[in-house]
């Protein structure tokens, strides 16, 4: 009984296991890195594979430190880093600025303020500043709502907006940009910063020294809470990579990039 | 003994394969515990164990790795959980076992071994959904709290206590009920003074697994306790336990950083040790001396 069913296993996985060397040659690379762009890059990969059959994409999460580490070991054909800057083992890779991702301070809908200043919102996120009184709107506590530390989004922020500052211990910490979203939804003192790609109707998008987080403000450089994401490789790049980072490069990557809330490269 | 002049030679195989596989169950244990050691061992040594221990301060890009706030943060959500589920689970089977009519016993004790299948993390987005705004609207604070995680895992671990309990209840013999009652005891009498005291073993056994269920759970305790690594001074305040600590800051974690959460697992490894050793020592003296004895002298 047992034997037969192990015969018929057999029987089944072989020509698994025989022929899975076979098939059409096709060609394959492979994109590893940071967890805030995988979406984007899997969305480009879908069209980029639409468009010209027979080649695959494969996209991994991982975040942008190992990114860097799997373009420089050749692990992966193609690094992704959303670092604002790149660490130095980096140097030796090809850089390609493909994206910029904005961070965005979000509030509860319900939350009259709609601007911060820099010194206010760095005053805020230190624990300084306690209720939201003190910047002008309702007296009501504010709730800090952050990032673990090491996380991409937090590294950049800091890096951005608090610079030598330190957060409060007092801040919730979430492990997502999601999480911090949907956090900030249900807490009508809460404030919190994710990837502006993450922004639904659910949160209030404020403007940062008056400068709203619109693409003609990103480009001209006015809003300043902005981080490239890179694509990296180990070698100038050929075949597939090199048409791949094109198409992303081309108008219709950047448009693809644009619509589902990336900034566009240039 | 006769059995073992008997076996053939297949059952041999087959005991030699059935101890293998056991055994490398076990060995799969060990190989994590060195694992762990060796991973996180060193940094506790760097910086010193007291530093580590007793340091409140948890910033590991500024090279500060405290986890004393972690410690206090598990200690708090486990008791919290407790407070909850010991009164809650206890007093379920004695319900069950005692009062209730058989076929509500059969309809609700396979009910309540229903929870345990339910992924943690449903109970933290219930949690993180219902629990949290509830707090914060009606009690204040930021809502994710060491409350709403105590009260998330106190439910949590109501199967374990009640499964357990249940059981040990059950093979309470009913001569003692009987022997109570016929020397005057009300029934609730006879349930206080006699039956728990004789099932106190088998509660106190299913409260220890239920609290090592409670310091392990990490999903639903992410989600709703907030994962502020401070020292919380009320049950509204958020906290991080050890389990969160380590599996949010794992995924960018690199160098001594993700070695100090290593060291955070050592802890947590030596927590549940120190909670389990009692029932340990019961399972160590069973199999490895007792049966071993029964089955190669006898």
């Amino acid at each position: 009984m047992f034997k037969k069913i192990y015969i018929c296993i057999f029987l089944l996985l072989l020509p698994v296991v025989l022929f899975s060397g076979c098939g059409k040659k096709s060609e394959n690379i492979t994109l590893a890195g940071s967890t805030a762009f995988q979406p984007f890059a899997e969305k480009l990969a879908e069209e980029y594979m639409k468009k010209n059959a027979g080649v695959s994409i494969n996209v991994q999460g991982g975040g942008s430190s190992m990114g860097i580490q799997s373009a420089i070991s050749g692990v992966a054909n193609i690094g992704m880093a959303d670092m604002v800057a790149l660490p130095p083992e980096a140097n030796t890779l090809k850089q390609y600025v493909v994206a910029r991702d904005g961070i965005v301070i979000i509030i509860h809908p319900s939350n009259t303020i709609s601007n911060l200043t820099t010194q206010q919102a760095q005053k805020i996120f230190s624990g300084e500043i306690t209720n939201w009184q003190e910047v002008g709107g309702e007296n009501k506590k504010i709730t800090i709502i952050s990032r673990e530390e090491g996380s991409g989004t937090r590294t950049s922020f800091h890096a951005l907006l608090l610079q030598d500052i330190k957060l409060t211990s007092n801040a919730l910490i979430q492990e997502s940009n999601g999480t911090v979203r949907e956090n900030v939804s249900s807490d009508p003192g809460a404030i919190g910063y994710i990837s502006h790609g993450m922004v639904n109707e659910k949160v209030k998008v404020i403007s940062l020294d008056g400068i709203e987080p619109t693409t003609e403000n990103t480009r001209t450089g006015a809003y300043r809470l902005i981080r490239p994401i890179y694509l990296l490789t180990k070698s100038e790049p050929m075949g597939l990579a090199k048409s791949f980072i094109d198409y992303i490069l081309s108008s219709d990557g950047q448009g693809i990039i644009e619509s589902s809330g990336l900034f566009s490269a240039k | 003994m006769f059995v073992k002049d008997n076996m053939s030679t297949k059952d041999k195989l087959i005991t030699c394969v059935i101890y293998t596989v056991a055994f490398s169950a076990i060995s799969i244990l060990l190989l994590i515990t060195i694992f762990i050691f060796r991973k996180g061992a060193p940094l506790i040594f760097k910086i010193g164990i007291p530093n580590f221990i007793m340091n409140k301060t948890w910033a590991p890009l500024g090279s500060q790795y405290g986890i004393f706030s972690m410690i206090m943060g598990t200690i708090w959500i486990t008791a919290g959980a407790m407070i909850i589920g010991i009164p809650l689970g206890v007093s379920c089977s004695i319900y069950l076992v005692e009062y209730a009519p058989l076929i509500i016993r059969k309809i609700l004790k396979p009910i309540i071994e229903l929870l345990a299948g339910i992924p943690s993390v449903v109970y933290g987005f219930i949690g993180v959904v219902m629990l949290a705004p509830f707090i914060r609207i009606h009690m204040g604070g930021p809502g994710l709290s060491v409350l709403a995680g105590s009260i998330i895992l106190g439910i949590m671990i109501l199967p374990t206590i009640v499964g357990i309990s249940i059981d040990t209840l059950q093979a309470v013999p009913n001569s003692y009920r009987e022997g109570a009652l016929a020397l005057g005891a009300t029934k609730w009498q006879s349930i206080y003074k006699v039956v728990l005291p004789a099932a106190r073993n088998g509660i106190i056994a299913s409260i220890i697994l239920g609290m090592g269920r409670a310091i392990g759970e990490t999903m639903a305790v992410i989600m709703v306790t907030g994962n502020s690594a401070n020292v919380p001074h009320s049950i509204l305040d958020p906290v991080r336990t050890l389990t969160s600590n380590i599996a949010l800051e794992m995924g960018y974690a690199t160098g001594d950083h993700q070695q100090a959460l290593f060291s955070t697992g050592i802890v947590l490894f030596i927590f549940i040790m120190i909670i389990n050793t009692n029932h340990l020592l019961k399972i160590y003296f069973y199999y490895l001396l007792y049966l071993p004895l029964q089955f190669f002298v006898l």
